[in-house]
């Protein structure tokens, strides 16, 4: 094999290396937040907590990703891909077997799980750019799948499907959209504490060790393959569980919701919210929720562009998205009180 | 048997607008390593520059030109403006990069000539080919085009002294500095060429797709999954790959039952594995060896 043969990407790592601690807020930050969450809704009216929904529920498909890129440091244009198949798995399962709402949650995160999972054993033997391609591939073929004919008496084809709205339980006097949004915050939280125990822990450092030297991780006796499968199903598990509430609060579900473009404003809104930060993942969620609302307002069709731009924006300027920001805030805040 | 010879010779005939853009993605990857996820939206763009310049009166061939000659200058353009800098960054960032000119080009085209669906005309008619019922005289056309453009670009790269230039500057990047070829502008021009072959693709299958700023989507994961099946590494590889692609999409389509139009991007990703899983390669690529 001459040298010419040898020239792989040397010095193009996939992505930066993040420190574990950088991953996360302090505890007193992350009271302040939730505490923010908690009352918000109390004082706004129910389209905007309808919104607060959808950004948290966005902001569980960008930690999905953000675990997998961010911590094992592989990429995925296919998240949307992910979504669809826990959306329709709630769908399915609650208009054609009255299943509780509640329920198909799990089950969701399993079936997504396994699908991540078995995706992930073909995308083992691809990195960087190839991995890109297939989940880029794979999110552009899902909506004509989920067309199909013969499954068309369970997804309802084009016309995809209507789903029920949950009331209050218990006789809570709560509109549908509170009840929803606490219920939405819960998971939230119980996945983000699940996410950060699981960076902090064996398996988490075992991604981190992938993604910033394969080889080394190997020799240390880390079992790449199966890591890297398993980063694959949690992350998609958890987009699965997002894309089951988001199913839910906008009562709907059809094949061409889920395209590429959804995809696209997931990888969008981790960049922003920096890769490998979690709590940048909900920043990068209002970034992906809000940002084309606005653009819409002043052009119809411009918010793609807007979109490109910013991301251009953020690309050259602040590489690390909200966590350089975040940073900055903070060395800020302390000169301040040092004067 | 008829509809077997009829239908290899609509493959080749798509197969070649595959292999266009897959020889479009694969100069660029040999340039800068990266895949242009933009590659399909930048042809898109350059054809509603032609339809437009048919809207003011100018005639097919003469926009066909003009459109050549913006393409490549836009092409050079982009590169030297958004992706020069963002040379030395990480893979995430560059893929990045694409993505937001994938969203900024799709979004700007339907602002400029809104979403509506608009026929494209053809210079070669759509009556039968000499006669025979195969083939019709656009998709003959389709053929002709591309084989002449790879010609062309055969010779360019064996036989001049810039097509030399931009194989060195391509596989041994520090040697070709060091005999004084300048890489950094060869990366240019191979962005402004890429531009351009992929915007002959784009013109010679609106007539067909019908124009609109989301033609080629689909167009564009053939194209990656002729480039990926030919091997990333090889440009003859790329041509080889589109039109057995083409071929390939159009006999699944006719034989193999349930898979019409509706499952086509299906197979094109389950193209894209099986061939990145047995062979990730490619047919013609070199293999690729990782230095620890």
């Amino acid at each position: 094999m001459s040298a010419a043969e040898e020239v792989v990407a040397e010095g193009h790592e996939a992505v930066e290396a993040v420190p574990k601690r950088a991953m996360t807020l302090g505890t007193g930050t992350s009271l302040v937040v939730l505490a923010a969450l908690i009352i918000a809704p109390v004082f706004v009216k129910n389209f905007i907590i309808f919104q607060m929904t959808m950004l948290l529920i966005y902001g569980l498909a960008v930690l999905a990703l953000n675990i997998l890129t961010g911590g094992s440091g592989q990429f995925s244009l296919g998240q949307s891909a992910f979504y669809a198949v826990g959306a329709y798995t709630t769908a399915v399962l609650m208009e054609h077997f009255n299943v509780n709402y509640a329920l198909t949650l799990p089950i969701a995160g399993v079936v997504c799980f396994g699908f991540g999972f078995l995706f992930g054993q073909p995308a083992l033997r691809l990195s960087g750019v190839y991995l890109a391609l297939a989940t880029f591939a794979l999110a552009t073929a899902m909506p004509q799948l989920l067309k199909l004919n013969f499954l068309e008496h369970w997804t309802g084809g084009v016309q995809g499907l209507v789903v029920t709205k949950p009331d209050a339980p218990f006789g809570l006097k709560m509109s549908q959209d509170m009840w929803l949004y606490y219920f939405t915050l819960v998971v939230t939280i119980a996945i983000y504490i699940f996410a950060v125990n699981l960076l902090r822990s064996r398996s988490g450092r075992a991604f981190m060790a992938i993604r910033d030297n394969e080889i080394a991780a190997s020799a240390m006796g880390v079992d790449v393959a199966l890591y890297k499968t398993l980063a694959f199903g949690v992350s998609a598990a958890i987009t699965g569980i997002a894309g089951s509430l988001g199913a839910i609060a906008v009562q709907f579900v059809a094949p061409d919701s889920y395209t590429i473009t959804l995809a696209i404003s997931l990888f969008l809104g981790m960049v922003v919210g920096g890769v490998g930060w979690l709590p940048g993942s909900i920043v990068g969620a209002a970034f992906i929720i809000f940002v084309p609302n606005i653009a819409e307002g002043i052009s119809k069709g411009l918010s793609g562009a807007v979109f490109g731009v910013l991301l251009f924006l953020v690309i050259y300027l602040v590489p690390h998205g909200a966590r350089q920001v975040a940073i900055l805030g903070q060395q800020l805040a302390g000169k301040l009180r040092k004067n | 048997m008829e509809l077997f010879t009829n239908q290899v010779l609509a493959g080749i005939a798509t197969g070649a607008i595959y292999a266009c853009m897959a020889l479009a993605v694969v100069m660029i990857y040999q340039a800068i390593d990266h895949l242009n996820f933009a590659q399909g939206e930048m042809a898109m763009f350059s054809t509603f520059i032609s339809w437009q310049l048919m809207q003011w009166g100018v005639p097919y061939w003469a926009a066909f030109i003009i459109t050549l000659a913006f393409s490549f200058v836009a092409g050079i353009a982009i590169e030297r403006i958004l992706f020069k800098p963002l040379a030395k960054a990480p893979v995430l960032t560059n893929v990045a990069g694409f993505i937001a000119l994938f969203a900024i080009i799709n979004s700007s085209a339907g602002l400029i000539w809104d979403f509506t669906i608009k026929q494209y005309p053809t210079p070669f008619g759509s009556a039968p080919f000499l006669g025979s019922q195969l083939i019709s005289t656009h998709q003959a056309g389709m053929i002709g085009v591309t084989v002449l453009l790879l010609l062309g670009l055969y010779f360019f790269f064996q036989y001049t002294r810039i097509g030399l230039a931009m194989r060195a500057a391509a596989s041994v990047p520090e040697s070709a500095r060091l005999v004084g070829i300048n890489t950094s502008w060869m990366i240019a021009l191979g962005w402004g060429m890429a531009t351009a072959i992929g915007s002959i693709a784009g013109m010679l299958i609106a007539p067909v797709v019908f124009l609109e700023p989301n033609m080629m989507g689909g167009v564009l994961i053939y194209g990656f999954a002729a480039a990926v099946l030919g091997g990333l590494t090889s440009p003859f590889g790329a041509v080889v790959g589109g039109f057995l692609v083409g071929i390939f999409e159009n006999l699944a389509g006719t034989y193999i039952p349930g898979v019409g139009n509706e499952l086509k991007l299906p197979i094109a990703l389950a193209l894209i594995i099986s061939v990145l899983v047995v062979k990730p390669a490619g047919l013609f690529g070199r293999h690729i060896v990782k230095r620890v």
